[in-house]
């Protein structure tokens, strides 16, 4: 990089070593405070990516979240702001004389102003085992601090069975839980007597401990580990009372240290992190502030306490981005009391000074119901709250921060701290809470931030969210956030609009859209794009949702624009990663032939496929099929599409049945048939997938489908609706038991229909029962309390006479080019052959 | 963002290939590019691979402004190849129709005319 000379555009240097949660936010709040006139800013950072969220590293572990989700500074933030980023870089030294930086890479960077935000690393104690000679740390054991070291646990873990996590914090009982998603058996060892033990009292880390054992996660406490067993693989771990725990990997999350070393060799003063003033000055070895040189975040010591969570950072951060930007050059930094609220694998947990009584005369009061998992305690001394605990129920938590952080009036009667008895709404705890009050830890929002932001006109809670990433971290303060917004408006809020409307790009919600739609007999998507949109600007997120719609009103009269649809509905085949596609054909009911089998056993041969898979869905998949080959697969197949790519009628799982089960209630194999062969396609605001299942053993898993049928005694059929068993697990409600196959037939017809005409785009059925009521849907579907039910059984009969197999445009491409080759991109086939 | 000045122009094919706001994707000295036909009748020219994971970026669905990749919807300006998600940006060619043709320019082989983004 050429040195820049420092008086070129009379901007002083800013140097960021670490590039982190602290470092980015410091240099946000000083871009916030004008700072790009006065600083070109250069940042370093060892991890290759821009700043993103470690908070959701959790999430990103447990399969939640994906890896883009969670950046919160892109690299395009970093051009757009003009600043240097050095990403994969160390800083190795830091030159005070000079005033320069020495990387890694042998560059030196000339700085007038030095902020240290190099975070902090887990903390592995020094067990024989866990690591190898002359080779750093055993490939089975893992760390979990950066996404490169999530990635690897999650590799690793699929390949492996049992893991052992070292340590019952925050950090390892959130890896156990992300562990346990990829099908580990997870055991979690900890040292101390109780789970947790920095924030709960051994009571509170009870009631977790059942938590997470009800999770399906061992827990051992007062176990410490005093080997790693095995030499190319893991084997278990060795505990100090000599048990071995069975285990092929190892994750050790038994604390964090500051990374400090480099501020420590280059002459700053370093206990258990660099120690710096109130105006976040780096001291050096003698004691004496840097003047131009700070420090922040968790590799901070600052009034002898270190802190290892992010709310104080944020602090931090902003007194930091005053000081140096000359905003207030008076600010300083006094501490930060820790109100932690946290998400600990699925459980919320939120603690706040002292976990337990210390005087005689301190009030203590404990709710512990360790069935229901909830736990709260509340400490009291001369009137003022000095601590409190709660896992499972944190709905009592903002006043009690409030009572902490101020030292405000407490009840007389001290359980009302803990519940409400009778009255006391909600929203007084809100409006009473003072304006510095942290509302989201993550991402550290204000009560104040947030409601300065609906003053400034933002009045809905989703543009506040947007707007100050308040609710964005882990999720636990969305309620929180949602009423201080509320509180903010005072009456004047504005319900969300754009998230009732069908689509993005169009202003309208579902029923108007269609209403708009039928008056104005739009029937292309362009046509609505021009009638409806502002400025009549079409929206390329909005053409797949509009499509389908037009399909549902339109039928067989709709204008087909191809560009309307998504790839897969182009090409009828699902794109997979190396943008080859997967064929999946028709299999009614799960039931096949020889006749098939070899078919498609011949195809697999001829087109060379490079894996063929039974699908969840009970059929057969044929992976890693170029565009161009789409068609000559499909003639050779000559059977027609399963639908396994669009948002439709997808599938009818069934069992054997009646026919063949010794105890099978209901012929559940003819009638999965008879549902798929009537309904197959029918294109839908998101996926639908049936089963029909013999008895209640429900073998065909009819309990968790959009639509689940269940042959019960008697003869007689039970129809739950809204199940799911995908990313949300919930099972049916029952909608209504009839007496004979042609009423499930008739019934499941009415409640698609009606689903297809009131649900939003992409609304699983699992959302949109509970979202109507199965009280109202089975008035509409089965009472037909509404009138509606010819009129829905007319609708969906004409979408099932519309019906044709998308695989016969192989013959008669519907346009030029239609399975023209996008590729290749890459060597193909990515899709490993099996 | 300035577009190449000077480069090789390549005839890539007919536009009637290209149905009106859909991509196809051309292989063509040594690159693969999408070329997409705007439903106002223009035509735009990106790299075909989308520098996320490499999804075929002339499978995406556009818009008069952007397309987006059908992998994992990340956007990209049809004009610049800028990315909107915060993905790296992709090169973006001049291009043009003649005679009902697709045109394409292409940075020239001397080396000085480099990628954009
Ligand atoms: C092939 C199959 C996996 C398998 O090897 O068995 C599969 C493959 C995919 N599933 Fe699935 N799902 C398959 C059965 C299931 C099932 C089980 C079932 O259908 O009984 C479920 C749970 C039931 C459900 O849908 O709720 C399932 C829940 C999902 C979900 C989560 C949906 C949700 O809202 O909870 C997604 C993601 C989505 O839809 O956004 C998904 C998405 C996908 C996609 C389409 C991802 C994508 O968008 O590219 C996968 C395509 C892979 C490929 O390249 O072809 N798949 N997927 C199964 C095909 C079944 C079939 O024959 O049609
Ligand atoms: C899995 C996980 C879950 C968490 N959950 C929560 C939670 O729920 N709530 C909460 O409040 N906190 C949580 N935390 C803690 C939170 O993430 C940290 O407090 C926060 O990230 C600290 O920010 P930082 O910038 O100080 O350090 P970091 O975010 O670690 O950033 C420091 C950066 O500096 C880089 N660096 C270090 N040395 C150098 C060098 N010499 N040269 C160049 N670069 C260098 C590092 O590579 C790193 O990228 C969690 C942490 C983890 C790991
Ligand atoms: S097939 Fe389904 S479960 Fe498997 S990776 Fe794809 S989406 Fe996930
Ligand atoms: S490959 Fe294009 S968005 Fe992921």
């Amino acid at each position: 990089m050429a040195r820049r000379t420092r008086d070129d555009d009379g901007r002083r240097d800013l140097v960021v070593v670490g590039n982190g949660m602290a470092g980015a936010r410091t240099v946000e709040e000083i871009l916030e405070r004008g700072g790009a006139e006065q600083f070109r800013i250069t940042m370093f950072g060892e991890e290759p990516y821009g700043n993103y969220n470690r908070i959701m590293l959790s999430n990103v572990l447990a399969g939640l979240e994906s890896e883009e989700a969670i950046f919160l500074n892109s690299m395009a933030w970093y051009r757009d702001n003009a600043i240097t980023l050095h990403a994969g870089v160390r800083v190795g030294r830091i030159d005070r004389h000079a005033r320069t930086v020495r990387a890694t890479d042998g560059s030196r960077t000339p700085y007038d102003a030095l902020v240290i935000a190099t975070g902090s690393s887990a903390f592995v104690p020094d067990i024989p085992g866990m690591r190898t000679v002359g080779r750093g740390f055993h490939q089975g054991v893992f760390r979990f601090r950066t996404l490169d070291d999530t990635r690897a646990m999650i590799r690793y873990a699929r390949t492996h069975e049992r893991a052992v996590v070292i340590g019952g914090g925050l950090l390892g009982l959130e890896a156990a839980r992300g562990l346990q998603t990829h099908g580990v058996d997870v055991t979690v060892v900890h040292g101390p007597a109780h789970l947790m033990n920095q924030q709960l009292d051994a009571a509170g880390g009870y009631v977790l401990r059942r938590g997470v054992e009800t999770l399906g996660i061992a827990v051992e406490t007062s176990a410490r580990t005093v080997g790693v067993l095995g030499d190319t693989g893991i084997t278990g771990v060795q505990l100090a009372d000599g048990r071995v725990l069975p285990c092929d990997m190892v994750v050790v999350a038994a604390g964090i240290r500051a990374n400090s070393s480099v501020a420590a060799t280059s002459g700053f003063l370093v206990e258990r992190g660099i120690v710096v003033d109130d105006q976040m000055h780096a001291l050096d070895d003698q004691g004496t502030p840097d003047p131009a040189v700070f420090a922040v975040g968790e590799c901070v010591q600052h009034r002898d306490q270190v802190y290892g969570l992010v709310a104080p950072l944020w602090e931090q951060a902003r007194v930091l981005a005053d000081v140096l930007t000359g905003t207030d050059p008076s600010a300083q930094y006094h501490g930060s009391r820790t109100a932690t609220k946290l998400k600990v694998a699925g459980i919320d947990v939120a603690s706040m000074g002292v976990t337990a009584p210390e005087r005689p005369d301190d009030d203590h009061i404990i709710v512990s119901e360790p069935r229901r998992g909830l736990y709260k305690s509340v400490v009291v001394r001369d009137d003022r709250l000095i601590g409190a605990t709660l896992v499972g129920d944190l709905e009592k938590v903002a006043p009690l921060i409030q009572a902490f952080d101020r030292g405000s009036p407490l009840p007389e009667d001290r359980i009302a701290l803990l519940f409400d008895l009778g009255t006391a709404p909600a929203e007084v705890g809100v409006a009473e809470l003072p304006d510095e009050t942290i509302v989201c830890n993550c991402n550290g929002v204000s009560k104040g931030t947030i409601a300065a932001c609906v003053r400034g006109g933002v009045a809905s809670v989703a543009g506040v969210m947007d707007a100050t990433r308040a609710g964005k971290g882990c999720g636990s303060c969305t309620t929180l956030v949602a009423q201080v917004v509320e509180w903010a408006a005072d009456g004047d809020l504005v319900v969300d609009e754009s998230a009732s409307w069908y689509v993005p790009g169009v202003p309208h919600a579902k029923a108007e859209l269609v209403a708009l739609v039928r008056e104005q007999d739009l029937r292309s998507v362009s046509a609505v794009f021009a009638a409806l949109a502002p400025g009549g600007v079409e929206d390329a997120r909005s053409k797949m949702g509009l499509t389908s719609l037009l399909r549902t009103i339109w039928g067989a009269d709709v204008v087909d624009e191809r560009d309307g649809r998504f790839i897969n509905d182009r090409v009828h085949a699902n794109i997979q990663r190396d943008g080859t596609f997967s064929v999946v054909p028709q299999m009614k009911g799960g039931v096949t032939s020889a006749d098939q089998l070899r078919r498609i056993a011949d195809v697999a041969d001829k087109h060379r496929i490079p894996m063929i898979k039974l699908t969840g869905g009970q059929r057969i998949d044929l992976l890693g099929v170029r565009k161009e080959d789409l068609p000559r697969v499909w003639a050779d197949l000559d059977m027609p599409s399963g639908y396994a790519y669009g948002k439709s009628f997808r599938t009818v799982k069934t069992c054997v049945g009646s026919d063949f089960c010794r105890f099978g209630l209901g012929d559940s194999t003819a009638l999965g048939i008879a549902i798929e062969t009537r309904y197959q396609g029918l294109e839908s605001p998101a996926k639908l997938k049936l089963a029909v299942t013999g008895c209640p053993r429900n073998c065909a898993e009819a309990y968790v489908k959009d639509i689940g049928v269940v042959a019960v005694d008697g003869g007689r059929w039970e129809i739950y609706v809204g199940g799911a068993a995908g990313a949300h697990i919930r099972k049916g409600d029952l909608l209504t038991t009839v007496d004979t196959p042609e009423e499930v037939t008739t019934l499941t017809g009415r409640f698609i229909q009606y689903y297809r005409e009131t649900a939003n785009w992409l609304e699983r059925t699992y959302a949109w029962v509970p979202r109507l009521g199965i009280e109202h849907i089975r008035a509409v579907v089965v009472e037909d309390a509404e009138g509606m039910a010819a009129t829905l059984d007319a609708a969906v009969q004409a979408s099932v006479d519309a019906y044709r197999d998308p695989w016969k445009e192989r013959d008669d491409p519907a346009e030029p080019g239609q399975f023209r080759t996008a590729l290749p991109l890459t060597v193909l086939p990515q899709v490993p052959v099996r | 963002m300035s577009t190449q000045a000077v480069g090789v122009e390549h005839v890539l094919g007919r536009l009637s290939e290209i149905p009106p706001g859909e991509g196809r994707a051309y292989a063509v000295a040594g690159r693969q590019v999408a070329v997409f036909r705007l439903r106002d009748g223009t035509v735009r020219a990106l790299d075909a691979v989308c520098p996320h994971r490499g999804g075929p970026l002339a499978d995406g669905q556009t818009d008069a402004d952007v397309v987006v990749c059908p992998l994992h919807a990340h956007v990209f300006d049809l004009s610049t190849g800028a990315c909107r998600s915060g993905q790296d940006d992709v090169a973006s060619y001049a291009v043009r129709v003649e005679e009902g043709l697709v045109v394409v320019v292409l940075p020239g082989t001397s080396g000085s005319a480099d990628r954009t983004g």
